[in-house]
């Protein structure tokens, strides 16, 4: 099973990788392997075939999704072409490199935001310049702990970051989160939140000002003060009300209650 | 998938046949997305989950007709507004449609 062997090995590695499988039309079950840095391996029945489908797959990876296409058996894709001929419909199945998520400050809500987001399924790194403070010991959750200021992380790494990714800044401390900030709006990070109260929140806008963050399109993306308005308390409440936010934006709800609503629940 | 992988293992290293249900379509409302996965042994061992509990049971019926050869591999729809035989409704009212085949690739 040479198939199902390779692409366990890249599961378990956590390497981007789709599998393409005829679930009707001629040739149900044939398979093709598809990653973004080798040759494909199997084959859906027909070399063009395998070249459209593995065209195909490579984009879905690119953006984490799975679904369905439909080809004629030598890859015919228009819809004229697929007039009087078999359809062949295949399932895209990919699977993207879990989702970042970088958490500024070594502090109480990191280690419980970092709990709540391996439950989701992110990779959590945390960073603070802090030596004392930012140890395995205290975030054994975290999938690395980085001494580091900011800048530092973003210039090395911030091209990692794109949409599903999350950055939390959590410092409280303004030679922290200030450059946090601007290394966060520099990425494609699709979430930047910034916790602090109402005061501490309006102080660091100045400060943000100061530094040059001033443009509409630059504050649209920060979620300052971070999180949703549960009420939460405890850092655990807290890390819950982040989370919840960064899904909120994702999907573009506003997070009522559905009992208040009538929409579909998970369209 | 990937939470599927040390029960598979277990099956196979015991010499165990497995058969592979995907989630690949789903209509209107539905609990889980297209890549939810269950594995089914020929001893009707499971592990993972295609919806909230609403079709795992049919799922393995299915499964099992397919490792015995009575089945061949394929799509199998089920939901609400469903008029084919397999009398499993979705609580949420979706349309949730798996392809099953052996694990043998």
């Amino acid at each position: 099973m040479p198939v199902y062997a390779e692409l366990r090995a890249r599961l378990r590695a956590e390497l981007p990788v789709a599998l393409v499988t005829v679930i009707d039309g001629p040739g149900v079950g044939g398979k093709l392997l598809v990653t973004p840095d080798g040759e494909p391996m199997g084959t859906l029945g027909n070399a063009e075939l395998d070249r459209i489908a593995t065209r195909d797959a490579l984009a879905e990876l690119e953006a984490g999704r799975s679904g369905i296409r439909h080809y004629g058996p030598e890859g015919q894709t228009t819809p004229e072409d697929l007039v009087d001929t078999p359809v062949v419909r295949a399932f895209i199945e990919s699977w993207a490199p879990p989702p970042q998520m970088w958490i500024f400050g070594a502090v109480d809500f990191t280690a419980a935001l970092g709990k709540v987001a391996k439950v989701l399924g992110y990779r959590v790194t945390v960073c603070d310049a802090r030596e004392v403070f930012a140890t395995r010991r205290r975030f054994p959750m975290a999938d690395e702990v980085v001494v580091s200021w900011p800048g530092a992380l973003f210039e090395r790494r911030g091209h990692t970051l794109g949409s599903r990714d999350a950055v939390c800044i959590l410092t409280h401390d303004p030679k922290f989160d200030v450059p946090a900030v601007q290394g966060a709006l520099a990425t494609s990070a699709g979430y930047i939140g910034v916790m602090g109260s109402r005061k501490t929140h309006a102080k660091r806008m100045e400060r943000l000002a100061e530094v040059g963050i001033d443009q509409p399109e630059q504050l649209a993306r920060l979620m300052s003060p971070i999180g949703l308005d549960l009420g939460a308390r405890t850092p655990e409440e807290t890390a819950v009300s982040i989370c919840a936010e960064i899904i909120a934006r994702r999907t573009g709800r506003l997070a009522p209650s559905l009992r208040d609503g009538e929409g579909p629940i998970h369209g | 998938m990937k939470e599927l992988l040390d029960d598979i293992d277990r099956w196979q290293a015991a010499g165990a046949r497995v058969a592979i249900a995907r989630v690949v379509d789903i209509e209107g409302s539905g609990p889980r997305e297209p890549g939810a996965a269950m594995a089914v042994n020929e001893h009707g061992e499971v592990a993972g989950s295609v919806s909230g509990g609403c079709v795992e049971g049919a799922v393995v019926s299915e499964a099992l007709a397919i490792l015995a050869g009575e089945a061949p591999s394929r799509i199998v729809t089920f939901g609400y507004s469903d008029d084919e035989a397999f009398a499993v409704g979705l609580t949420c009212g979706g349309i949730i449609r798996l392809f099953i085949e052996p694990l043998d690739w």
